[in-house]
Formats: C-alpha cells, sequence, structure tokens
C-alpha cells in the first residue's frame, strides 16, 4: 500500500498571493525544480507548492483521481499503479522528484500521446490561485461538463503564468493487459509512411518512433487482440520494451546527451523528413520530432513553419528556459488580454510570461 | 451579460431607423438576399432546438466568406451592436436565441469540405458543414469523426465546437474538446486568429480548449480542422437486465474497474425502458428496473475476448438477463431503443422537462433516490436515460403544459435536480450547453469570484461584450433574475431527430 502525505496549505498559498498582490510583490512558484530547464527562472519572491500534497480522492470506478499539485508525479502513478490503473497520457518525468503540479503546467505528455491523448485531454478540472489570491475551482470529477469556459485546460502548459495550480482532476485509465514492442530496420521516410498508415487502420497502437534507422511499434491492449496485431504487423519483438520507452520518455537515451541544442518539432505526422542538419528522432508517429542540432533557431522554424507546425528550443545549450516558437502579433496580443485576466497586477511567473 | 450599449437609443422608432440604416451598409457588401430584415423571412430563426424560447431576429445576415464575415463583425463593432452567431440551429439550451436589438450571424453557407488528408488524418471543414457530413466524406479512406451526437444528421461542426458536443462515445472517444486540431476564427473586431493546425499541439496558451465550448461568446468560428479515427473493425452490443437499479449501477462500476472502457455504456430506468419499447419494439425486457447497453469495438479478437469477458461479469453482478446481438440487425435494433427513449416518452405524456445534470457515478443510487422523492413529493413521473460511461444523466419530468401549475412544478422539480447533482459533486450541464436556460444554476454551480473570472476571460477576447450577450455566463447580480425554463416535448423543433 502506497502511503502519501496529507497536507492543504491552500489558504496560506492564498494568503501569500493576496499579500504579493497587494503589494505588486513578483512571485515564483517553485515545486523540485526539474523542469527548470524548460521553464527557466521566474522572476521574485519564492512561492513554494511542494508542501501542498495529497490525493484529495481516488475513485478507480469513476476513473477519476483528484491530487493536490505538490503531490509527486511517482506517488501518483504508484497510487493508480495500485488499482490497475495509470495516467494516459504517459508523462515524462525528468527526475525523481517531478511532481504533479509542475507536470501539468508545462503541459508534457509522453509516446501514448498520438494514440491515447494529452496532459490537457485527461486534465478534468482544477483548483487555482489566480493572481488576486482568489481560489477558483473549474471544471470538476466528471467527463462531461460544459458549464463555463474550460479554464482548467487552459491551466495546462500555462507554466504558472495564469495562476497557481492548488489541485488537479484526471481522468485515468486502465493499464493495458498485455503490452508488447516490435522492431522493424527501415529508414525515417519509409518509416513515416509506416506510422502513419498504421495509424489509419483499426490496431491497438500506443506508441510508435524511429531511431537510427529503425522503427519500434508498442501495441496494447486485450491479449487476443494484441496478438491479432502482432501477426498482421510482423516485426521482432524488443525483449526490454518498457525500458525502451522509458528512456525514450525521460530524455535519457544516448540521442539526447551531448552539447547540441535539442529542438522539439511538432509538425503534421505525415511530413516526410525535414531538411535540416543534425540527428533525429522520430517520435508520436510522425507528430514529434526531436532534434538534436547546431542549426540556427531562424532556419529552424522556418522548416517547421513550411510544414505546417512550430518549433521549440527545448534544450537550449546554454541558457535559462525553453524558447517557443514566434506567435504572430494578433494572438500575442490575445494572450497577453487573458493574462491580465488572470493576473491583472502581472506577479505571476513574470519572466516566463514573456516568453508566451 | 448584456453591457451598455450607448450607440442604441431606447425608443422603437430610433431603433427601427438603425435597423435599416444597418441594413443598408450590409447590403453594400453582402447580396440583397443574404440580409434578411422581413418578419417572413426571419421567423425560421426565432428559435434553436430548445423552442420554449422564442424571440424573432432584428436582423439576419447570411455571409458566404470570411471576408463578409469580418466587414459584418467591424461594422457591428464600430457601431455597438451586438452578435449571435447561430449555425443549424440544433442545440438544446437557446444558445442561438436571437436578439431584439442585434445581428444574428447565420454560418450555414459555410458548408464546404475545404480539404480531406488522409495521411495526416484529418478534415478541414467550414463551420456550416453537418456532423455526420465529415464522416461520410471521409468514410472511403476508412476513416471517421468520432463525435456523434443524437442530432449529427442535422447539427453542424460549428456548433459542436461550440457547445463542445459528445455523443453515446465519449468515455472512450471523447467530446469535440479531444477531436479538433485546429480552428480560425475572428474576433468581434474582425481579426482573423488561427490557433492549431493538423499538429497535436501548438505554442502558447490553449486557446482550442478555450474556445471549445465557449458558445459562441468568444469568438465567431471560421473553419475547423477535426481529427479523424480509423472505423472500427468490429462493434458488438450487449443488453442486460436487472431487477434493481442499484445493482444495474455497480454492473457499471464492476465493468469499468475490470479495465475495459466500453465505447458505449447506456442505462435506462424502467418507466423510459416500457416507453422506448411501446415505441419501437425493440425487444427491451419490460419488466426490468434497469437495462445496461454496453458497446465494445475494435479488432475482432478484441471484441471477442471483451464481449465474453463482460457477459460473465454482468451475471456475476446479478444481471437477470444478459443479450448478446446476433448480428448487425440486432445490434441496430437494440440500439434503436435507447436512441429513440425521448420521443418514446414524449408519446406517454403531454410534455417532458429534459435535464442534463452529469454526477459521478458512484452517487447514481442516492441521486436516483433523491429523484424518486422529488417525483411524489411533486406528483410528477420520471424517467431516466443515462450515459452510465460518463456519468450524464437525462432526467425527463413528465407532465402536461394545459394544467398552469403542473408547469411550474416541473420547473421546480427540475431545479431540485440539478441541485442534488451539484450537491454530490456533479454538474448542471453535461452536454447541452447552458445558453439562456441553465443561466440561473450557474449561479449555485460557482461562486461570484469564479463568475467574475468567466466574464474577465470573456472580456480579454471580447471587450465591449457584444458576443452573445446574455448567455451562458450570469452576471453575478443578474443571477436571480432569469427563471428556469423547459423543454416542451410537444413543440421541439427537429422531432424527427434522435434525442440522447
Amino acid at each position: 500500500m502506497v502511503t502519501v502525505a496529507d497536507r492543504d496549505i491552500s489558504s496560506a498559498l492564498a494568503e501569500a498571493v493576496k499579500m504579493a498582490a497587494r503589494n505588486r510583490t513578483p512571485l515564483a512558484i517553485v515545486g523540485n525544480g526539474t523542469k527548470r530547464f524548460y521553464t527557466g527562472e521566474a522572476e521574485g519572491k519564492k512561492l513554494d507548492v511542494t508542501g501542498h500534497v495529497g490525493i484529495v480522492s481516488y475513485e478507480p470506478t469513476e476513473l477519476v483521481i483528484t491530487a493536490r499539485a505538490g503531490t509527486k508525479l511517482a506517488d501518483v502513478e504508484a497510487v493508480l499503479s495500485e488499482k490497475g490503473q495509470m495516467l494516459g497520457f504517459e508523462p515524462p518525468h525528468f527526475g525523481d522528484a517531478a511532481t504533479l503540479g509542475g507536470t501539468i503546467a508545462c503541459g508534457f505528455s509522453g509516446p501514448r500521446r498520438p494514440y491515447a491523448g494529452s496532459a490537457r485531454d485527461f486534465v478534468l478540472g482544477a483548483k487555482i490561485i489566480n493572481g488576486k489570491g482568489e481560489i477558483l475551482k473549474f471544471g470538476g470529477e466528471v467527463m462531461k461538463n460544459v458549464a463555463g469556459y474550460d479554464i482548467s485546460r487552459l491551466m495546462v502548459g500555462a507554466r504558472g503564468t495564469l495562476g497557481v495550480l492548488l489541485e488537479i482532476s484526471l481522468k485515468v485509465l486502465p493499464k493495458p493487459a498485455k503490452e508488447l514492442t516490435l522492431a522493424y530496420e527501415t529508414p525515417a521516410d519509409k518509416a513515416i509512411k509506416t506510422m502513419n498508415n498504421n495509424a489509419g487502420q483499426p490496431l491497438p497502437l500506443s506508441a510508435a518512433c524511429h531511431i537510427r534507422n529503425t522503427l519500434y511499434v508498442r501495441l496494447s491492449g486485450n491479449d487476443l487482440g494484441v496478438q491479432a496485431a502482432r501477426t498482421k504487423l510482423g516485426g521482432d519483438l524488443v525483449k526490454n520494451g518498457d525500458e525502451f520507452w522509458k528512456q525514450l520518455r525521460e530524455h535519457r537515451h544516448d540521442f539526447f546527451q551531448g552539447a547540441d541544442a535539442l529542438w522539439r518539432l511538432s509538425v503534421p505526422p505525415a511530413t516526410s523528413a525535414l531538411d535540416l542538419p543534425g540527428n533525429w528522432i522520430i517520435d508520436w508517429g510522425g507528430a514529434q520530432r526531436w532534434l538534436k542540432s547546431a542549426a540556427t533557431p531562424g532556419d529552424v522554424y522556418r522548416v517547421a513553419e513550411q510544414a505546417g507546425g512550430h518549433a521549440t528550443l527545448f534544450r537550449p545549450g546554454t541558457g535559462n528556459g525553453a524558447k517557443f516558437h514566434p506567435l504572430p502579433a494578433a494572438l500575442v496580443a490575445l494572450q497577453h488580454q487573458l493574462k491580465q485576466a488572470f493576473d491583472p497586477g502581472s506577479i505571476m511567473n513574470q519572466g516566463l510570461a514573456e516568453t508566451i | 451579460m448584456s453591457s451598455p450599449q450607448p450607440s442604441i437609443p431606447p425608443d422603437t422608432a430610433s431603433l427601427e431607423a438603425l435597423r435599416q440604416s444597418l441594413a443598408l451598409r450590409l447590403r453594400e457588401f453582402l447580396p440583397r438576399e443574404s440580409v434578411l430584415t422581413n418578419e417572413e423571412d426571419q421567423r425560421p430563426y426565432e428559435c434553436d432546438g430548445l423552442s420554449a424560447y422564442r424571440k424573432l431576429p432584428w436582423i439576419v445576415v447570411l455571409p458566404d466568406t470570411i471576408e463578409q464575415v469580418g466587414r459584418v463583425l467591424k461594422l457591428c463593432s464600430e457601431q455597438n451592436i451586438s452578435v449571435v452567431a447561430r449555425g443549424a440551429g440544433t442545440g438544446l439550451s437557446g444558445g442561438a436565441l436571437p436578439l431584439s436589438d442585434g445581428v444574428l450571424l447565420s454560418l450555414t453557407k459555410f458548408s464546404r469540405i475545404l480539404e480531406i488528408d488522409p495521411d495526416n488524418r484529418t478534415a478541414t471543414v467550414e463551420p456550416g458543414v453537418r456532423n455526420l457530413a465529415i464522416s461520410e466524406a471521409v468514410a472511403q479512406y476508412g476513416l471517421y469523426y468520432a463525435p456523434d451526437p443524437s442530432s449529427q444528421i442535422a447539427c453542424s461542426i460549428g456548433g459542436n465546437v461550440a457547445e463542445n458536443s459528445g455523443g453515446v462515445h465519449c468515455l472512450k472517444y471523447g467530446l469535440t474538446v479531444h477531436n479538433i486540431l485546429g480552428l480560425k476564427f475572428m474576433t468581434m473586431d474582425g481579426e482573423l486568429i488561427s490557433v492549431g493546425g493538423k499538429t497535436l499541439d501548438s505554442p502558447g496558451y490553449d486557446l482550442l480548449a478555450t474556445l471549445t465550448g465557449s458558445e459562441g461568446m468568444l469568438g465567431i468560428i471560421v473553419e475547423i480542422t477535426v481529427k479523424l479515427l480509423p472505423i472500427p473493425e468490429r462493434a458488438q452490443v450487449l443488453l442486460a437486465a436487472f431487477d434493481d437499479i442499484e445493482k444495474a449501477g455497480a454492473a457499471v462500476a464492476a465493468i469499468i474497474a475490470s479495465g475495459f472502457i466500453p465505447a458505449g455504456l447506456e442505462m435506462m430506468d424502467n418507466l423510459t425502458i416500457r416507453a422506448s419499447e411501446d415505441f419501437v419494439k425493440a425487444g427491451y425486457p419490460v419488466d426490468a428496473a434497469a437495462m445496461l447497453l454496453c458497446e465494445l469495438d475494435g479488432i475482432n479478437e478484441e471484441v471477442n475476448e471483451g464481449i465474453a469477458l463482460v457477459r460473465e461479469l454482468l451475471l456475476k453482478q446479478g444481471a437477470t438477463e444478459v443479450r448478446v446481438a446476433k448480428n448487425e440487425t440486432e445490434r441496430m435494433r437494440m440500439w434503436a431503443g435507447r436512441k429513440a427513449a425521448f420521443p418514446a416518452v414524449g408519446r406517454v405524456a403531454p410534455d417532458y422537462y429534459c435535464m442534463d445534470g452529469t454526477i459521478p457515478r458512484k452517487h447514481l443510487a442516492k441521486v436516483l433516490t433523491t429523484i424518486g422523492a422529488l417525483s411524489r413529493k411533486y406528483g410528477l413521473a420520471v424517467g431516466n436515460v443515462f450515459h452510465a460511461g460518463d456519468g450524464n444523466l437525462h432526467p425527463l419530468i413528465l407532465y402536461d403544459a394545459n394544467k398552469p401549475s403542473d408547469l411550474k412544478k416541473a420547473e421546480e422539480l427540475g431545479g431540485e435536480i440539478l441541485e442534488a447533482c451539484i450537491a454530490v459533486g456533479g454538474t448542471i450541464t453535461g452536454e447541452h450547453g447552458v445558453g439562456v436556460e441553465k443561466i440561473n444554476q450557474m449561479c449555485l454551480q460557482f461562486t461570484k469570484e469564479e463568475l467574475d473570472q468567466f466574464h474577465a476571460l470573456k472580456a480579454a477576447f471580447d471587450p465591449k461584450g457584444l458576443l452573445n450577450p446574455g448567455k451562458a455566463v450570469p452576471k453575478p447580480a443578474r443571477c436571480a433574475e432569469f427563471g428556469r425554463m423547459h423543454v416542451h416535448g410537444g413543440k421541439m423543433k427537429f422531432p424527427e431527430l434522435e434525442r440522447f
């Protein structure tokens, strides 16, 4: 039985925000810092949310868990695992101390994403503190809810610039009874075709990537379904499939080592291999591409845009935090107004807001 | 929600003069037949699927291009005139109810499928395209668009986005928000903004999620890129009868706990079983207290294994009878009864009032007991159909509008049911939207600060408050001013549509 500490410090956090709003003191929301390479360092007084922990409710038969933002992601996953369930978006941790709040604030999803959905897709509700220090609750613990604007999903990927995450309710999924990984030696362009061809057929796919001339395909489902799909798809069975996808998800694969900058390109999945120098991993069935390259940002943005996508300098060789694809002016203006709507005093994670 | 509109003079004569001059300005760039000002032409636009609310529009415009929409919006924005967007008009909460001093912007001419991309499994369509038309157009590639609201033969995809529509397959395939990848929308100033595309995410705040389900309050959606899925190799349905509704609820929990995500999981109570059976002769067990329909889909072998296990589970949970559809005809017949449940109930009483609460499933027995007690208290029968997989409950309150006290009683009973849904941690609307209908209950579900946050978000998109004023989110001060309304069964629009 997994035991998770249970501590609710929401009133203290709300008081701190209220005070900061009154004094116009910028606040930097901090968790355990596992994603600082991505978020960068926010300016201002630290608001530590790691003390706000615990599973608020978990109903396996409802497929819903609600946990406080400071709860470790590993704890949430352990609690789910006891009941044969999991987070459907297979989030990367990027460190043992990763919190649920940080994961949602960054909006990270793992290899299962194209087939099961993203972090934002699984969010059902959120309790937040806005920039005025008010505790607000949106969404809930039900699958369907159209009362009011979908503010809980707006929080996903907002990196704390719209408010402090207090609690997050997530839809969870049963762990598949059977899971296996198949490998095929094949060049990138052919792999992209195969991944997309597979995704257009009714197959129990749960991951597909291409690394160093090899296409990897994961199947998840019940015994008979997975066996039937395996027969259909052929390929070589990968022995330590679980470990392989974990290495990829956590950026522990050899590919991710080395001094060059790491780019993430999000493109339409069937886009053929992109013309940029460097090494590639094609993940998410073609929709997410990792590039280790010394190419200039201008070139990467241009190539991503030409393909109908966008690029993020995910791990700069040096510097403070990811660099995001430049947005059109109209969108930038709208985002600033949105930020104002939640944080009229511009105190929440200010340094980060500038890059939104 | 109506913000002050200083340029609109209060008296009728000046309002009429403004209407005439606006019509002239609109006709400078729109063909004559695209600006409707006569009562006869406007009558079809006076209500949506919730026909208890009717208002003759002030002016109806039917633009055909994005550029025209932009000019309509710019013109209205300059003159502080409100705009209500309308798709096919099948909505069930009065979200497209016209204004007496604003423009009704119909998007029905935006009915073109712009691009089908089978490789990337997307379709890019205009908002007026019917939901089902997308699946029909892409079927040749073995693909379909998953969300299937009951009105899918008529409802438009733009309206689906505005309401975040679901369907019977939500638990497995999600709502509209999970099945769209990109949007182009226009702000009230007539500026065109693109979010997303054929990619799985986009930089910046998740405006795609914010716009989905925003009931026409934030922008006018002019283009949508939807995600397409491969058509499952096989779908199979089981029917299980129970002599106790609590046992049926427990069976649903047992199915989910066992690790199955059924494609569809529906529950009906005795009143609705009998009404449906009388209506469509689906072969339902009319003596059962509750009935479950459980659909599994996937590849052949997967479905075979699933059906055997779920069947065993249902029997173990005390089902008095479990039937598996022998063929596609029988499967369709099993569904026909469920899909006809609303009109079927409409036959046993002169009127019914349909609620749309969602509850955590574990509270089903408690909520149904409460509904039973309320039904006795008010002396009105209530039938229940339940999207058991996702907790969306549709109590149907039977009454007779010819008895004046009945309507009031039905409304009060309905209000108490929604309050019971909120009390167990649920929501007042799972899929029909707030519109004008449930604006009162929004005050029950949200605090003043939360409603203020909604208004601040709205103002970020539409600072003058000109888009669909008076809908979806009540001003805290006006909470009490709105009365509860109802669906008048006999006068429901689109009586031919299935109502889940």
